[in-house]
Protein backbone atom coordinates (compact mmCIF):
# COMPACT_ATOMS: atom_id res chain seq x y z
CA UNK A 1 0.00 0.00 0.00
CA UNK A 2 2.91 2.44 0.25
CA UNK A 3 3.11 2.87 -3.36
CA UNK A 4 -0.27 3.79 -4.00
CA UNK A 5 -0.28 6.36 -0.52
CA UNK A 6 0.58 9.39 -2.82
CA UNK A 7 -2.40 9.05 -4.17
CA UNK A 8 -4.70 8.66 -1.42
CA UNK A 9 -2.76 12.24 0.45
CA UNK A 10 -3.39 13.52 -3.28
CA UNK A 11 -7.03 13.24 -2.45
CA UNK A 12 -7.26 14.90 0.91
CA UNK A 13 -8.13 11.24 2.20
CA UNK A 14 -11.31 11.81 1.06
CA UNK A 15 -12.51 9.64 -2.14
CA UNK A 16 -16.35 10.34 -1.67
CA UNK A 17 -15.61 14.36 -1.70
CA UNK A 18 -13.09 13.93 -4.22
CA UNK A 19 -15.41 12.33 -6.38
CA UNK A 20 -18.34 14.65 -6.18
CA UNK A 21 -16.16 17.63 -6.81
CA UNK A 22 -14.74 15.77 -10.31
CA UNK A 23 -18.33 14.95 -11.23
CA UNK A 24 -20.62 18.02 -10.32
CA UNK A 25 -18.82 19.32 -13.72
CA UNK A 26 -19.60 16.83 -15.85
CA UNK A 27 -23.79 16.56 -14.75
CA UNK A 28 -23.55 20.04 -15.49
CA UNK A 29 -21.84 20.20 -18.74
CA UNK A 30 -24.36 16.97 -19.93
CA UNK A 31 -26.78 19.03 -18.53
CA UNK A 32 -25.52 22.05 -20.14
CA UNK A 33 -24.73 20.56 -23.76
CA UNK A 34 -28.31 19.93 -24.13
CA UNK A 35 -29.58 23.21 -23.19
CA UNK A 36 -26.66 25.06 -25.47
CA UNK A 37 -28.09 22.11 -28.47
CA UNK A 38 -31.32 23.07 -27.86
CA UNK A 39 -30.68 27.17 -27.96
CA UNK A 40 -28.94 26.92 -30.79
CA UNK A 41 -31.42 24.68 -32.56
CA UNK A 42 -33.87 27.36 -31.65
CA UNK A 43 -31.93 30.65 -32.18
CA UNK A 44 -30.96 29.62 -35.48
CA UNK A 45 -34.78 28.68 -36.44
CA UNK A 46 -35.74 32.11 -35.55
CA UNK A 47 -32.98 33.92 -36.63
CA UNK A 48 -34.35 32.23 -39.79
CA UNK A 49 -37.61 33.02 -39.04
CA UNK A 50 -38.73 29.53 -38.77
CA UNK A 51 -40.44 27.75 -35.76
CA UNK A 52 -37.44 24.76 -35.43
CA UNK A 53 -37.92 21.64 -33.29
CA UNK A 54 -41.50 21.88 -32.32
CA UNK A 55 -42.30 18.12 -32.44
CA UNK A 56 -40.63 16.45 -29.49
CA UNK A 57 -41.83 16.87 -26.32
CA UNK A 58 -43.88 20.82 -25.91
CA UNK A 59 -42.50 23.34 -28.26
CA UNK A 60 -39.52 20.56 -29.16
CA UNK A 61 -37.57 20.83 -25.88
CA UNK A 62 -36.92 16.76 -25.91
CA UNK A 63 -34.90 17.34 -29.54
CA UNK A 64 -31.49 17.43 -28.07
CA UNK A 65 -32.24 13.88 -26.20
CA UNK A 66 -33.98 12.54 -29.25
CA UNK A 67 -30.61 13.22 -30.95
CA UNK A 68 -28.17 11.57 -28.43
CA UNK A 69 -30.30 8.56 -28.83
CA UNK A 70 -30.46 9.05 -32.50
CA UNK A 71 -26.29 9.29 -32.38
CA UNK A 72 -26.19 6.82 -29.48
CA UNK A 73 -27.86 4.16 -31.91
CA UNK A 74 -26.34 4.64 -35.13
CA UNK A 75 -23.59 1.98 -36.26
CA UNK A 76 -20.09 2.88 -35.23
CA UNK A 77 -17.32 2.68 -38.05
CA UNK A 78 -14.08 2.72 -38.21
CA UNK A 79 -12.50 3.14 -41.42
CA UNK A 80 -10.36 -0.08 -42.62
CA UNK A 81 -7.48 2.11 -43.74
CA UNK A 82 -7.31 4.16 -40.25
CA UNK A 83 -4.80 4.12 -37.59
CA UNK A 84 -7.11 2.37 -34.89
CA UNK A 85 -5.27 3.24 -32.04
CA UNK A 86 -5.25 6.78 -32.48
CA UNK A 87 -8.56 6.99 -34.31
CA UNK A 88 -10.36 5.46 -31.45
CA UNK A 89 -8.41 7.78 -29.26
CA UNK A 90 -9.01 11.15 -30.57
CA UNK A 91 -12.74 12.02 -29.93
CA UNK A 92 -11.74 10.90 -25.98
CA UNK A 93 -7.98 13.18 -26.02
CA UNK A 94 -11.07 16.03 -27.32
CA UNK A 95 -13.41 15.58 -24.76
CA UNK A 96 -10.59 15.32 -22.02
CA UNK A 97 -9.02 18.39 -23.05
CA UNK A 98 -12.04 20.35 -22.67
CA UNK A 99 -13.33 18.34 -19.37
CA UNK A 100 -9.59 18.94 -17.95
CA UNK A 101 -10.39 22.69 -17.99
CA UNK A 102 -13.22 22.58 -15.96
CA UNK A 103 -10.96 21.83 -13.00
CA UNK A 104 -10.06 25.51 -12.55
CA UNK A 105 -13.46 26.96 -13.38
CA UNK A 106 -14.26 28.92 -10.14
CA UNK A 107 -18.49 28.39 -10.53
CA UNK A 108 -19.22 30.21 -7.03
CA UNK A 109 -16.92 31.30 -4.28
CA UNK A 110 -17.27 28.33 -2.54
CA UNK A 111 -16.75 26.21 -5.74
CA UNK A 112 -14.26 25.37 -7.42
CA UNK A 113 -12.52 21.85 -8.12
CA UNK A 114 -8.92 22.95 -8.14
CA UNK A 115 -7.93 26.27 -6.50
CA UNK A 116 -4.46 26.46 -8.02
CA UNK A 117 -2.61 29.47 -8.48
CA UNK A 118 -2.03 29.15 -12.08
CA UNK A 119 -5.28 28.81 -13.32
CA UNK A 120 -5.78 30.62 -15.93
CA UNK A 121 -2.26 29.36 -17.31
CA UNK A 122 -3.58 25.75 -17.16
CA UNK A 123 -6.60 26.43 -19.03
CA UNK A 124 -4.74 28.36 -21.70
CA UNK A 125 -2.36 24.98 -21.89
CA UNK A 126 -5.61 22.24 -21.39
CA UNK A 127 -7.26 24.08 -24.19
CA UNK A 128 -4.27 23.31 -26.86
CA UNK A 129 -5.08 19.33 -26.01
CA UNK A 130 -8.03 19.44 -28.20
CA UNK A 131 -6.31 21.09 -30.95
CA UNK A 132 -3.92 17.55 -31.07
CA UNK A 133 -7.20 15.21 -30.09
CA UNK A 134 -8.45 17.00 -33.60
CA UNK A 135 -5.05 16.25 -35.69
CA UNK A 136 -5.12 13.01 -34.35
CA UNK A 137 -8.52 12.02 -35.54
CA UNK A 138 -7.78 13.99 -38.74
CA UNK A 139 -4.66 12.43 -39.43
CA UNK A 140 -5.73 8.88 -38.50
CA UNK A 141 -8.97 8.90 -40.63
CA UNK A 142 -6.40 8.08 -43.48
CA UNK A 143 -8.95 10.70 -45.39
CA UNK A 144 -7.20 13.92 -47.45
CA UNK A 145 -10.00 16.25 -46.05
CA UNK A 146 -9.99 15.23 -42.88
CA UNK A 147 -6.06 15.52 -42.71
CA UNK A 148 -6.55 19.16 -43.81
CA UNK A 149 -9.25 20.06 -41.72
CA UNK A 150 -7.05 18.93 -38.85
CA UNK A 151 -4.26 21.34 -40.27
CA UNK A 152 -6.55 24.23 -40.75
CA UNK A 153 -7.66 23.80 -37.01
CA UNK A 154 -4.10 23.62 -36.21
CA UNK A 155 -3.00 26.62 -38.00
CA UNK A 156 -5.94 28.32 -36.97
CA UNK A 157 -5.02 27.72 -33.05
CA UNK A 158 -1.31 29.06 -33.77
CA UNK A 159 -2.72 32.22 -35.14
CA UNK A 160 -5.52 32.82 -32.23
CA UNK A 161 -3.98 31.53 -29.41
CA UNK A 162 -1.61 34.55 -29.32
CA UNK A 163 -4.02 37.36 -29.15
CA UNK A 164 -6.12 35.42 -26.63
CA UNK A 165 -2.98 34.88 -24.47
CA UNK A 166 -2.78 38.64 -24.79
CA UNK A 167 -5.84 39.57 -23.55
CA UNK A 168 -5.53 37.45 -20.76
CA UNK A 169 -1.71 38.41 -19.77
CA UNK A 170 -3.05 42.08 -19.61
CA UNK A 171 -5.96 40.79 -17.09
CA UNK A 172 -2.91 39.19 -15.11
CA UNK A 173 -1.26 42.22 -15.35
CA UNK A 174 -4.14 44.18 -13.88
CA UNK A 175 -5.02 41.39 -11.19
CA UNK A 176 -1.41 40.41 -10.22
CA UNK A 177 -2.82 37.29 -10.24
CA UNK A 178 -3.36 33.68 -12.05
CA UNK A 179 -5.19 32.27 -9.76
CA UNK A 180 -9.26 32.42 -11.02
CA UNK A 181 -10.58 32.77 -7.67
CA UNK A 182 -8.76 35.33 -6.67
CA UNK A 183 -8.94 37.04 -10.27
CA UNK A 184 -12.77 36.99 -9.52
CA UNK A 185 -12.60 38.39 -6.05
CA UNK A 186 -10.75 41.48 -7.43
CA UNK A 187 -13.68 42.69 -9.68
CA UNK A 188 -16.39 42.54 -6.54
CA UNK A 189 -18.57 45.23 -5.83
CA UNK A 190 -20.22 46.09 -9.19
CA UNK A 191 -20.29 45.72 -12.61
CA UNK A 192 -17.84 48.87 -12.76
CA UNK A 193 -15.64 46.56 -11.24
CA UNK A 194 -15.06 43.71 -14.00
CA UNK A 195 -12.09 43.87 -15.88
CA UNK A 196 -13.62 44.75 -19.27
CA UNK A 197 -14.44 47.82 -17.59
CA UNK A 198 -11.03 48.28 -16.63
CA UNK A 199 -11.63 46.83 -12.59
CA UNK A 200 -11.40 48.14 -9.85
CA UNK A 201 -9.70 51.45 -9.28
CA UNK A 202 -10.00 55.29 -9.10
CA UNK A 203 -11.51 57.66 -11.63
CA UNK A 204 -7.84 57.18 -13.44
CA UNK A 205 -8.93 53.59 -15.00
CA UNK A 206 -11.03 55.63 -18.09
CA UNK A 207 -7.87 56.01 -19.56
CA UNK A 208 -7.76 52.10 -19.76
CA UNK A 209 -11.30 51.27 -20.15
CA UNK A 210 -11.17 51.20 -23.96
CA UNK A 211 -8.26 48.97 -23.99
CA UNK A 212 -9.07 46.38 -21.90
CA UNK A 213 -12.91 46.56 -23.56
CA UNK A 214 -11.46 46.29 -26.80
CA UNK A 215 -9.76 43.28 -25.52
CA UNK A 216 -12.81 41.59 -24.33
CA UNK A 217 -13.56 41.60 -27.50
CA UNK A 218 -10.50 40.43 -29.31
CA UNK A 219 -10.87 37.33 -26.75
CA UNK A 220 -14.00 36.52 -27.37
CA UNK A 221 -13.03 36.63 -31.51
CA UNK A 222 -10.31 34.45 -30.77
CA UNK A 223 -12.18 31.85 -28.05
CA UNK A 224 -14.39 31.48 -31.14
CA UNK A 225 -11.69 30.36 -33.35
CA UNK A 226 -10.13 28.35 -30.90
CA UNK A 227 -13.68 26.57 -30.47
CA UNK A 228 -13.31 26.02 -34.54
CA UNK A 229 -17.14 27.70 -34.64
CA UNK A 230 -18.15 30.29 -37.70
CA UNK A 231 -17.08 32.34 -38.97
CA UNK A 232 -13.92 30.33 -38.06
CA UNK A 233 -14.97 27.08 -38.67
CA UNK A 234 -12.55 26.60 -41.49
CA UNK A 235 -11.43 23.28 -40.43
CA UNK A 236 -14.99 21.57 -40.68
CA UNK A 237 -15.98 23.48 -43.37
CA UNK A 238 -18.92 21.62 -45.00
CA UNK A 239 -18.63 23.18 -48.40
CA UNK A 240 -14.85 22.45 -48.87
CA UNK A 241 -14.33 19.60 -46.52
CA UNK A 242 -16.87 17.63 -46.45
CA UNK A 243 -17.36 17.96 -42.51
CA UNK A 244 -13.55 18.25 -42.03
CA UNK A 245 -11.72 16.21 -39.40
CA UNK A 246 -14.84 14.18 -38.11
CA UNK A 247 -15.65 13.54 -41.81
CA UNK A 248 -14.97 9.79 -40.73
CA UNK A 249 -16.51 9.63 -37.32
CA UNK A 250 -19.88 8.50 -36.79
CA UNK A 251 -22.11 7.22 -33.80
CA UNK A 252 -20.50 7.60 -30.16
CA UNK A 253 -17.41 9.06 -31.62
CA UNK A 254 -19.18 11.36 -33.63
CA UNK A 255 -20.63 12.83 -30.27
CA UNK A 256 -18.11 12.73 -27.96
CA UNK A 257 -16.81 15.44 -30.81
CA UNK A 258 -20.07 17.10 -30.65
CA UNK A 259 -20.10 17.04 -27.09
CA UNK A 260 -16.63 17.89 -26.46
CA UNK A 261 -17.07 21.61 -29.22
CA UNK A 262 -19.88 22.50 -26.79
CA UNK A 263 -18.09 21.74 -23.94
CA UNK A 264 -15.32 23.90 -25.57
CA UNK A 265 -17.55 26.67 -25.88
CA UNK A 266 -18.30 26.55 -22.33
CA UNK A 267 -14.86 26.68 -21.22
CA UNK A 268 -14.09 29.93 -23.24
CA UNK A 269 -17.01 31.72 -22.36
CA UNK A 270 -16.43 30.34 -18.66
CA UNK A 271 -12.71 32.34 -18.67
CA UNK A 272 -14.10 34.81 -20.46
CA UNK A 273 -16.61 35.65 -17.74
CA UNK A 274 -13.97 34.85 -15.01
CA UNK A 275 -11.53 37.75 -16.90
CA UNK A 276 -13.81 40.12 -18.05
CA UNK A 277 -16.99 40.05 -16.63
CA UNK A 278 -16.57 39.59 -12.97
CA UNK A 279 -16.36 36.07 -12.68
CA UNK A 280 -19.25 34.89 -9.64
CA UNK A 281 -19.97 38.49 -8.70
CA UNK A 282 -23.19 40.16 -8.43
CA UNK A 283 -23.09 42.80 -10.93
CA UNK A 284 -25.22 44.90 -8.52
CA UNK A 285 -22.79 45.17 -5.64
CA UNK A 286 -23.67 43.06 -2.48
CA UNK A 287 -27.04 42.55 -3.95
CA UNK A 288 -27.70 39.00 -4.49
CA UNK A 289 -23.78 38.80 -3.85
CA UNK A 290 -23.27 34.57 -1.90
CA UNK A 291 -22.02 31.32 -2.65
CA UNK A 292 -25.38 29.88 -4.32
CA UNK A 293 -25.82 33.31 -6.17
CA UNK A 294 -21.95 33.08 -7.33
CA UNK A 295 -22.95 29.90 -9.23
CA UNK A 296 -26.11 31.60 -10.71
CA UNK A 297 -24.58 34.47 -11.89
CA UNK A 298 -21.56 32.58 -13.46
CA UNK A 299 -23.83 30.31 -15.00
CA UNK A 300 -26.24 33.08 -16.33
CA UNK A 301 -22.97 34.96 -17.61
CA UNK A 302 -21.50 32.37 -19.27
CA UNK A 303 -24.62 31.40 -20.73
CA UNK A 304 -25.17 34.73 -22.23
CA UNK A 305 -21.91 34.41 -23.68
CA UNK A 306 -22.56 31.25 -24.79
CA UNK A 307 -25.44 33.02 -26.86
CA UNK A 308 -23.36 35.47 -28.32
CA UNK A 309 -21.38 32.49 -29.95
CA UNK A 310 -24.36 31.01 -31.23
CA UNK A 311 -25.70 34.32 -32.49
CA UNK A 312 -22.57 34.87 -34.71
CA UNK A 313 -22.76 31.99 -35.83
CA UNK A 314 -26.11 32.39 -37.24
CA UNK A 315 -24.93 35.97 -38.87
CA UNK A 316 -21.69 36.15 -40.01
CA UNK A 317 -20.54 33.31 -43.18
CA UNK A 318 -17.35 31.87 -42.74
CA UNK A 319 -13.95 33.17 -43.35
CA UNK A 320 -11.44 32.02 -46.42
CA UNK A 321 -8.37 30.55 -45.07
CA UNK A 322 -6.58 33.70 -46.18
CA UNK A 323 -8.39 36.05 -44.53
CA UNK A 324 -8.85 34.29 -41.01
CA UNK A 325 -4.64 34.63 -41.44
CA UNK A 326 -5.01 38.39 -42.32
CA UNK A 327 -7.46 38.86 -39.24
CA UNK A 328 -5.18 36.70 -36.51
CA UNK A 329 -1.93 38.34 -37.66
CA UNK A 330 -2.29 41.92 -39.33
CA UNK A 331 -5.46 42.93 -36.86
CA UNK A 332 -5.99 41.02 -33.67
CA UNK A 333 -1.71 40.49 -32.72
CA UNK A 334 -1.18 43.94 -33.55
CA UNK A 335 -4.45 45.33 -31.67
CA UNK A 336 -3.91 42.87 -28.58
CA UNK A 337 0.06 44.27 -28.46
CA UNK A 338 -0.99 47.98 -28.04
CA UNK A 339 -3.75 47.39 -25.72
CA UNK A 340 -1.42 45.41 -24.09
CA UNK A 341 1.44 47.84 -23.37
CA UNK A 342 -1.54 50.35 -23.01
CA UNK A 343 -2.37 48.36 -19.70
CA UNK A 344 0.90 47.68 -18.64
CA UNK A 345 2.02 51.46 -18.55
CA UNK A 346 -1.16 51.87 -16.91
CA UNK A 347 -0.20 49.42 -14.30
CA UNK A 348 2.99 51.25 -14.32
CA UNK A 349 2.30 54.74 -13.92
CA UNK A 350 -0.65 53.88 -11.46
CA UNK B 1 -2.38 52.67 -42.16
CA UNK B 2 -5.48 54.47 -42.17
CA UNK B 3 -6.86 52.69 -44.38
CA UNK B 4 -5.83 49.90 -42.62
CA UNK B 5 -7.94 51.39 -39.89
CA UNK B 6 -10.69 51.70 -42.06
CA UNK B 7 -10.60 48.69 -42.76
CA UNK B 8 -10.89 46.93 -39.72
CA UNK B 9 -13.52 49.27 -38.51
CA UNK B 10 -15.47 48.81 -41.47
CA UNK B 11 -14.98 44.70 -40.75
CA UNK B 12 -16.15 45.39 -37.16
CA UNK B 13 -19.12 47.46 -37.55
CA UNK B 14 -20.43 45.94 -40.62
CA UNK B 15 -20.40 42.38 -38.16
CA UNK B 16 -22.32 44.46 -36.09
CA UNK B 17 -24.93 45.45 -38.82
CA UNK B 18 -25.09 41.66 -39.57
CA UNK B 19 -25.64 41.05 -36.11
CA UNK B 20 -28.13 43.98 -35.68
CA UNK B 21 -30.33 42.29 -38.27
CA UNK B 22 -30.54 39.19 -37.09
CA UNK B 23 -31.27 40.02 -33.60
CA UNK B 24 -34.46 41.85 -34.93
CA UNK B 25 -35.21 38.64 -36.56
CA UNK B 26 -35.30 36.73 -33.42
CA UNK B 27 -38.68 38.34 -32.71
CA UNK B 28 -40.28 38.68 -36.20
CA UNK B 29 -43.32 36.60 -36.49
CA UNK B 30 -42.44 32.95 -38.01
CA UNK B 31 -43.29 31.35 -41.06
CA UNK B 32 -43.47 28.42 -40.16
CA UNK B 33 -46.74 26.73 -40.91
CA UNK B 34 -47.20 23.66 -38.66
CA UNK B 35 -48.96 21.26 -41.35
CA UNK B 36 -51.22 18.96 -40.04
CA UNK B 37 -52.35 21.35 -37.26
CA UNK B 38 -52.80 24.78 -39.28
CA UNK B 39 -53.13 24.90 -43.10
CA UNK B 40 -52.65 27.22 -46.00
CA UNK B 41 -56.88 28.69 -46.89
CA UNK B 42 -56.81 27.43 -50.20
CA UNK B 43 -57.58 30.10 -53.23
CA UNK B 44 -61.26 30.22 -53.72
CA UNK B 45 -60.28 28.09 -58.16
CA UNK B 46 -58.15 25.89 -56.23
CA UNK B 47 -59.01 22.31 -57.82
CA UNK B 48 -58.61 19.29 -55.69
CA UNK B 49 -60.30 15.75 -55.78
CA UNK B 50 -63.63 15.57 -57.68
CA UNK B 51 -66.62 14.98 -56.17
CA UNK B 52 -69.78 13.94 -58.19
CA UNK B 53 -73.47 14.56 -57.15
CA UNK B 54 -75.43 11.63 -58.27
CA UNK B 55 -78.70 13.47 -57.72
CA UNK B 56 -77.37 15.72 -60.59
CA UNK B 57 -75.79 13.29 -63.10
CA UNK B 58 -77.49 12.65 -66.35
CA UNK B 59 -74.96 10.20 -67.59
CA UNK B 60 -74.89 12.36 -70.64
CA UNK B 61 -70.92 11.49 -70.82
CA UNK B 62 -70.02 14.94 -71.63
CA UNK B 63 -67.53 14.48 -69.31
CA UNK B 64 -65.47 11.62 -70.29
CA UNK B 65 -65.36 13.19 -73.85
CA UNK B 66 -63.82 16.21 -72.38
CA UNK B 67 -60.96 14.51 -70.28
CA UNK B 68 -57.53 15.17 -71.62
CA UNK B 69 -56.43 11.51 -70.02
CA UNK B 70 -59.79 9.41 -70.08
CA UNK B 71 -59.74 8.57 -66.42
CA UNK B 72 -63.64 8.43 -66.06
CA UNK B 73 -65.26 5.46 -67.33
CA UNK B 74 -69.19 6.16 -67.42
CA UNK B 75 -71.43 3.74 -67.92
CA UNK B 76 -75.61 4.13 -68.06
CA UNK B 77 -78.90 2.25 -68.77
CA UNK B 78 -81.80 3.42 -69.20
CA UNK B 79 -84.86 3.70 -66.82
CA UNK B 80 -87.41 1.85 -67.91
CA UNK B 81 -90.65 3.09 -67.68
CA UNK B 82 -92.04 -0.09 -65.67
CA UNK B 83 -89.53 -0.09 -63.40
CA UNK B 84 -91.17 1.01 -60.32
CA UNK B 85 -88.54 2.41 -58.92
CA UNK B 86 -88.40 6.41 -60.68
CA UNK B 87 -86.07 8.88 -59.76
CA UNK B 88 -86.27 12.70 -60.56
CA UNK B 89 -82.87 14.94 -60.64
CA UNK B 90 -82.47 17.84 -58.47
CA UNK B 91 -83.96 20.35 -60.76
CA UNK B 92 -86.68 18.51 -60.65
CA UNK B 93 -86.94 16.69 -64.08
CA UNK B 94 -87.17 13.07 -64.01
CA UNK B 95 -84.10 10.61 -64.37
CA UNK B 96 -84.17 9.16 -68.16
CA UNK B 97 -80.63 7.06 -67.13
CA UNK B 98 -79.32 5.02 -64.62
CA UNK B 99 -75.84 5.86 -63.88
CA UNK B 100 -74.81 2.17 -63.27
CA UNK B 101 -70.92 3.04 -63.63
CA UNK B 102 -69.16 6.35 -62.74
CA UNK B 103 -65.79 5.56 -61.70
CA UNK B 104 -62.56 8.16 -61.68
CA UNK B 105 -58.80 7.00 -61.71
CA UNK B 106 -57.48 10.13 -59.21
CA UNK B 107 -53.69 8.12 -60.43
CA UNK B 108 -54.40 9.44 -63.56
CA UNK B 109 -56.43 12.49 -63.39
CA UNK B 110 -54.53 15.99 -63.99
CA UNK B 111 -56.97 18.17 -62.03
CA UNK B 112 -57.33 20.20 -65.33
CA UNK B 113 -61.07 20.77 -64.79
CA UNK B 114 -62.22 20.18 -68.12
CA UNK B 115 -64.92 17.94 -66.97
CA UNK B 116 -66.42 20.62 -64.54
CA UNK B 117 -66.88 22.93 -67.68
CA UNK B 118 -68.15 20.39 -69.83
CA UNK B 119 -71.06 19.22 -67.02
CA UNK B 120 -74.44 20.50 -68.21
CA UNK B 121 -75.82 19.62 -64.55
CA UNK B 122 -73.23 21.16 -62.52
CA UNK B 123 -72.87 17.43 -60.95
CA UNK B 124 -69.05 17.16 -61.14
CA UNK B 125 -67.22 19.65 -59.08
CA UNK B 126 -64.16 20.17 -57.60
CA UNK B 127 -63.63 20.08 -53.79
CA UNK B 128 -61.14 21.13 -51.34
CA UNK B 129 -59.57 18.08 -50.14
CA UNK B 130 -55.89 17.35 -51.28
CA UNK B 131 -54.76 14.51 -48.81
CA UNK B 132 -55.91 11.54 -50.08
CA UNK B 133 -52.74 9.72 -51.05
CA UNK B 134 -52.25 6.14 -50.91
CA UNK B 135 -49.86 3.10 -50.78
CA UNK B 136 -51.71 1.54 -52.85
CA UNK B 137 -52.55 3.01 -56.64
CA UNK B 138 -55.16 0.72 -57.13
CA UNK B 139 -57.02 2.85 -53.67
CA UNK B 140 -56.87 6.07 -55.63
CA UNK B 141 -59.33 4.54 -58.05
CA UNK B 142 -63.08 5.84 -56.89
CA UNK B 143 -66.22 4.58 -57.84
CA UNK B 144 -69.06 6.98 -57.56
CA UNK B 145 -71.87 4.95 -58.57
CA UNK B 146 -74.91 4.75 -56.23
CA UNK B 147 -76.69 2.00 -57.21
CA UNK B 148 -75.27 -1.63 -55.95
CA UNK B 149 -74.54 -4.37 -58.60
CA UNK B 150 -77.95 -6.18 -57.89
CA UNK B 151 -79.57 -3.05 -58.50
CA UNK B 152 -77.91 -2.66 -61.45
CA UNK B 153 -78.42 -6.48 -63.04
CA UNK B 154 -82.12 -5.71 -62.24
CA UNK B 155 -82.36 -2.65 -63.87
CA UNK B 156 -80.67 -4.20 -67.07
CA UNK B 157 -83.08 -6.85 -66.36
CA UNK B 158 -86.24 -4.22 -66.49
CA UNK B 159 -84.99 -2.69 -69.38
CA UNK B 160 -84.89 -5.40 -71.36
CA UNK B 161 -88.19 -7.14 -70.58
CA UNK B 162 -89.24 -3.64 -71.60
CA UNK B 163 -87.30 -3.27 -75.03
CA UNK B 164 -88.80 -6.93 -76.06
CA UNK B 165 -92.19 -6.03 -75.11
CA UNK B 166 -91.88 -2.85 -76.88
CA UNK B 167 -90.30 -4.86 -79.98
CA UNK B 168 -93.17 -7.40 -79.45
CA UNK B 169 -96.09 -4.83 -79.47
CA UNK B 170 -94.06 -3.57 -82.67
CA UNK B 171 -93.93 -6.71 -84.31
CA UNK B 172 -97.65 -7.61 -83.68
CA UNK B 173 -98.27 -3.82 -84.94
CA UNK B 174 -96.36 -3.53 -87.59
CA UNK B 175 -95.63 -6.93 -89.08
CA UNK B 176 -98.69 -8.82 -87.35
CA UNK B 177 -97.81 -12.22 -88.72
CA UNK B 178 -94.89 -14.02 -86.93
CA UNK B 179 -94.96 -15.90 -83.58
CA UNK B 180 -93.30 -14.07 -80.49
CA UNK B 181 -90.26 -15.77 -79.63
CA UNK B 182 -91.29 -17.07 -76.34
CA UNK B 183 -87.48 -18.29 -75.33
CA UNK B 184 -86.47 -13.73 -76.25
CA UNK B 185 -87.27 -12.50 -72.22
CA UNK B 186 -85.83 -15.59 -70.85
CA UNK B 187 -82.32 -15.16 -72.30
CA UNK B 188 -82.60 -11.67 -71.55
CA UNK B 189 -83.03 -12.43 -67.71
CA UNK B 190 -79.77 -14.04 -67.63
Amino acid sequence: MESTNFVWDLMGRNLGGVLIVISLPLFFVLLYALIAILAELKISAWIQERLGPMRTGPWGILQPVAEVIKLLQKEDITPDQSSKLLYNLAPFIIFTGAYAAFAVIPFSEAFVPADINLGLFYVFAIGSISAMGIVMGGWASNNKYSLMGAMRSVSQLISYEIPAAMAILSVVVLASSMNMQEISRAQGGGFWNWYIFGGPGTWTKIWVVPFTFGLTIIYFIASLAETNRVPFDIPEGESELVAGFHTEYSGMKFAMFFFAEYANMFVVAAVLTTIFLGGWNSPFGDFMQGPWWGSFWFILKSFVVVLFQIWIRWTLPRFRVDQLMYVGWKVLLPLSFVCFMAISLFVMLK
Amino acid sequence: MIQYFKNVWSGFSSSLVGMHITFKHLFVKKVTIQYPDQRFDLPQNARNRLKLTMSRCNGCNSCVVACPVNCILVETVRVSPDDPHQEVHDNGKPRIMWVTKYEIDFAKCCYCGLCMQACPTDAINHTTEYEYSEYDRNKLYYKFQTLTPEQVTEKERLLAEFKAKDKDKDCKTTAAKADPKPTKPDQAEK
